[in-house]
């Protein structure tokens, strides 16, 4: 089996974030860059699947030469090789497209992505994958069995979870539940060494087709000071809420 | 030209972000001078489908065979019906975001998503969306002649602009992609991402069998339980009520924090709530940064309390 696993290089969460150019870039001076950490549980679904069945896993990022060392990441944590698509990834539609374009020549029985990125929060790229390649598509993916050609999956719902069955070729957004946090892998030495022998193809791009345009960046406003309440005095805090707020 | 709405349904019904969204696309219609029309998926009765013309949709095609988790025929008939339409609006639910990106890549047109603004320049496309996790607003300009927008619940208020509304009903069956083989709901539980307030709780609650307090006072303020990784991790509530980085992103008008510390990939879930109430015996707790109202103290007397008062304001 041929397993896809397509990776976004994020900030992690504890970074500051700032801009600049006018607010119109953001500064990725001092940022540390991390796997999405929603692709962290597919990819580590995907090493496992190998590891129980057997299966190729090919981790696909999209990104300029700085997203390398995530992509490593990956390596080290399991993946069999990488591809890199040279591209600041400016959009969804032009990210889907450019993946899309790779499995058309390169094709796959299990895409997995996550079901967002933790920076934009989209969640557009494996939907518009599906549609590009004509794919069946579950999102929010937490629980995958493949059985030969048969997929199990169970998908979140809006207080809930479906039970779905479909069968190979697919693709799915994943989050917790394809592997328990505590199944995450931290790449040991010799996964980061042989990482490091592991392929990397570079595919170049020729004029994507980007439909949005980021114009400027701005921080919300600065939250006022926390209103303190004593322990004694809850009414206070609920007429707060009431007339204050008029929350509740 | 028209505004084509998605109208999203549970079990035969509309939800208050159904009508979010068809306010939200009436607004843009008027912005730019056209009618708002509307796509539901599923069997649902005649009654149910006018409340949409509360709401200034003057026009539904109602498909009583489609499930929306079928996201290709979804994505099909949706666009369909966008042949003549300048915008798509959705609701950021489960099910938009796996139609949404689909007709997207269908028509060729730009996905927006978590938009937070009304149209900006109705000259183009620019909009106004949340980024890094609702640490930045960024606004954005689309470049495709159609633009598909997703709204998150509780973001824009629900306004009514009563219009005649005409229903055309379509009980064509489609062939889905995959069969669902069962599905497990708490239908009578209000659903995490569309409560207008949240009760939410961590390890300050020092066991499972303490979660009482917080359902109760849940249940006075019609709100939704949620609770901290920690608490999911170690098995205390479910997955599915775990707010945060990898797990969900909440925006209610009121989120109320008990026993939780703040971490950042807390925080990055929750950021978006109009007000949060933090309790927290630590003074040093990182939520009381981020709070509007905080009280230092130990849930166990204080929720108590919260709940009695509220009580004497509901009588």
């Amino acid at each position: 089996m041929n397993i896809l696993v397509c990776i976004s290089s994020v900030p992690d969460t504890t970074s500051k974030i700032n801009f600049t150019e006018n607010n119109s870039k953001f500064d990725d001076n001092g940022i540390q860059f991390v796997i999405n950490p929603y692709d962290e549980f597919g990819l580590t679904k995907a090493v496992m699947l190998k590891e129980k069945n057997g299966a190729k896993v090919t981790a696909i990022i999209v990104g300029e030469s700085s997203v390398e060392p995530v992509i490593r990441k990956a390596l080290a944590i399991g993946a069999d090789e990488a591809v890199r698509i040279n591209m600041k990834p400016l959009d969804s539609y032009s990210t889907a497209k450019e993946i899309s374009n790779y499995v058309n020549e390169n094709p796959f029985d299990l895409i997995i992505a996550g079901k967002e990125s933790s920076d934009y929060n989209g969640g557009a790229v494996p939907g518009m994958i599906a549609d590009m390649l004509d794919l069946p598509f579950a999102n929010a993916c937490n629980g995958l069995e493949i059985d030969g050609n048969e997929v199990t999956l169970n998908r979140e719902i809006d207080g809930g979870i479906e039970k779905i069955k479909s069968s190979l070729p697919i693709i799915i957004g994943g989050q917790k539940g394809l592997v328990e946090e505590s199944e995450l892998r931290i790449p040991n030495m010799r996964g980061i060494m042989t990482a490091r022998s592991k392929p990397l193809n570079i595919i170049e791009v020729n004029n994507p087709t980007i439909m949005s345009e980021s114009i400027q960046f701005e921080k919300p406003a600065e939250k006022g000071e926390c209103k303190m309440v004593s322990s004694d005095n809850i009414d206070q805090l609920v007429n707060m809420l009431q007339n204050e707020a008029k929350v509740i | 030209m028209s505004i084509l709405v998605y109208a999203e349904s549970w079990e035969g019904k509309f939800k208050k972000s159904t009508f979010e969204a068809a306010s939200y696309a009436n607004q843009l219609a008027k912005d730019l001078n056209t009618d708002t029309i509307a796509v539901s998926l599923g069997n649902i009765d005649e009654s149910e489908l006018l409340k949409l013309g509360e709401y200034g949709v003057s026009k539904i095609f109602s498909y009583s065979n489609i499930t929306k988790s079928d996201n290709k025929n979804s994505s099909i008939v949706l666009a369909n019906h966008a042949k003549e339409s300048k915008a798509i609006i959705f609701s950021n639910t489960f099910s938009a975001k796996m139609i949404a990106p689909r007709l997207s890549a269908k028509l060729k047109a730009g996905l927006l998503s978590n938009v937070i603004s009304k149209i900006l320049n109705s000259n183009n496309f620019t909009f106004q969306r949340q980024a890094f996790s609702s640490k930045a607003v960024e606004t954005v300009t689309v470049n495709t002649e159609k633009v598909i927008i997703t709204v998150s619940p509780n973001a824009f208020e629900v306004k009514t602009n009563p219009t005649n509304c005409e229903i055309t009903t379509n009980d064509e069956n489609f062939e889905n992609q995959f069969s669902i083989i069962g599905s497990e709901t708490n239908s009578g539980k209000i659903s995490l991402s569309e409560a207008e307030i949240v009760i939410s709780a961590g390890r300050g609650l020092k066991g499972p069998e303490n979660w009482g307090m917080i359902e109760e006072l849940a249940e006075l303020l019609n709100a939704a339980t949620a609770c901290s990784k920690p608490v999911s991790d170690i098995g205390w509530r479910p997955h599915s009520e775990h707010v945060g980085q990898t797990g969900k992103a909440v925006a209610p008008n009121l989120y109320v924090a008990v026993g939780i510390s703040g971490a950042i990939q807390h925080l990055a879930g929750v950021n978006s709530s109009k007000v949060m109430v933090a309790i927290n015996t630590d003074p040093e707790a990182a939520f009381f940064k981020a709070a509007d109202y905080g009280v230092i103290g130990d849930a166990f007397d204080v929720v108590p309390k919260l709940i009695e008062e509220i009580k004497k304001i509901k009588n």
